[in-house]
């Protein structure tokens, strides 16, 4: 079992298979803990699509060298020494390209009571986010 | 710090959501209790807000209207570099850093107030293309840290500490200016602050470099 972690999720997956640098998983495991399926075209999400680079083993029978592909995405993965956890990780570019939207990037965290709150539940007011530390 | 802004402001269509970049449980929730906010305070252990938002350190702020639109970026929220100014014994700030201290906190705060009061005819709510040129965008080796730290926080709540630590390690290598990341790994002192030697090396290996942007407010000491 692998445990996936995105920028809001944290997902195990039991059918995944670990080759050193490599990570192959299913079509329907991608698309579930990234959003990106792959297509005919190319790897897909949403409207956009990325053609796959030719040459290089990405796909085997039904799986995806996910970690393969979301460095040809330009995204950042790291993993655990023994291949249990992998983090995928948002690529500079497309922060930056969100940050210059300047539509505020949204979110959902607890509070102490262990509500969740999402910054898109105050549209329609003035927002000051702000970030502290206990140190 | 924000509870009096709050709540001399929360009738005129404004919110206060104060997120920790922290992951010691314990420790944001003893502060939240003692200071008792009626705004959310949340808690971040993954600082997905940091990742998200480009920020480096704590207390940084960003004005959203109520569209949802950023008007200022992340900048620093009526913090002045003081600390470089303190005793380091008796953590007593001399009575000039004191009071520039404290002068920009009520820049800052009555910024905040006209921009609730005006909106986007403040002028310190900034317009599209000033706002932009303003973001702070992040690197690859800023992308990179932010993957390495999720990575590090998921070891050491699943019974890998070490191997944790030595992800959030690389996270600070990767992204040296980032105070919060190193932060959550540096041993605080007794007061519970993260302001042991190998705090005040980070300081002095400033030199005379700024730690932060000049904050582009009218009347805020830089």
């Amino acid at each position: 079992m692998v445990t996936l972690l995105t920028d809001a999720t944290e997902m195990e997956v039991q059918d995944a298979r670990v080759e050193g640098e490599r990570l192959w998983l299913t079509g329907a495991d991608l698309e579930a803990a990234t959003g990106w399926s792959l297509r005919p075209e190319g790897l897909c999400r949403g409207d956009v699509c990325v053609p796959l680079p030719p040459g290089r083993e990405l796909v085997r029978g039904e799986r995806i060298d996910v970690a393969a592909v979301w460095r040809h995405l330009g995204k950042p993965i790291v993993h655990s020494d023994d291949g249990s956890a992998w983090a995928l990780g948002e690529a500079a570019s497309d922060r930056a390209a969100q940050l210059r939207s300047l539509e505020a990037p949204d979110f959902t965290l607890p509070d102490v009571a262990g509500r969740m709150h999402s910054l898109s539940d105050y549209r329609g007011k003035k927002v000051l986010l702000v970030s502290w530390a206990s140190w | 710090m924000w509870q009096g802004l709050y709540e001399e402001l929360k009738d005129r269509n404004f919110i206060v959501i104060a997120v920790a970049l922290d992951s010691r449980p314990a420790d944001p929730v003893q502060w939240i209790e003692a200071a008792k906010p009626t705004y959310p305070c949340l808690i971040d252990r993954d600082h997905r807000l940091a990742a998200l938002y480009n920020m480096v350190n704590v207390p940084q702020a960003v004005w959203i209207d109520e569209r949802g639109i950023v008007v200022r970026p992340t900048e620093p929220a009526g913090a002045y570099e003081g600390f470089r100014k303190m005793n380091r014994v008796t953590r007593e700030m001399p009575a000039d850093a004191a009071r520039t201290t404290a002068e920009a906190r009520v820049t800052y705060m009555n910024a905040i107030r006209d921009w609730v009061k005006k909106g986007a005819a403040s002028e310190y709510a900034y317009q599209a293309d000033h706002a932009r040129d303003r973001v702070p965008v992040p690197t690859e080796d800023v992308a990179r840290a932010h993957a390495a730290f999720r990575l590090g926080q998921y070891l050491m709540r699943n019974g890998q500490p070490e191997e944790g630590d030595r992800w959030l390690a690389e996270a600070s290598r990767l992204h040296p200016d980032s105070w919060a990341i190193w932060r959550q790994r540096a041993g605080v002192n007794e007061l519970g602050l993260a302001a042991q030697p190998d705090f005040w090396e980070r300081v002095d290996a400033l030199g005379d470099r700024k730690y932060y942007a000049a904050v582009d407010m009218k009347g805020m000491p830089q």
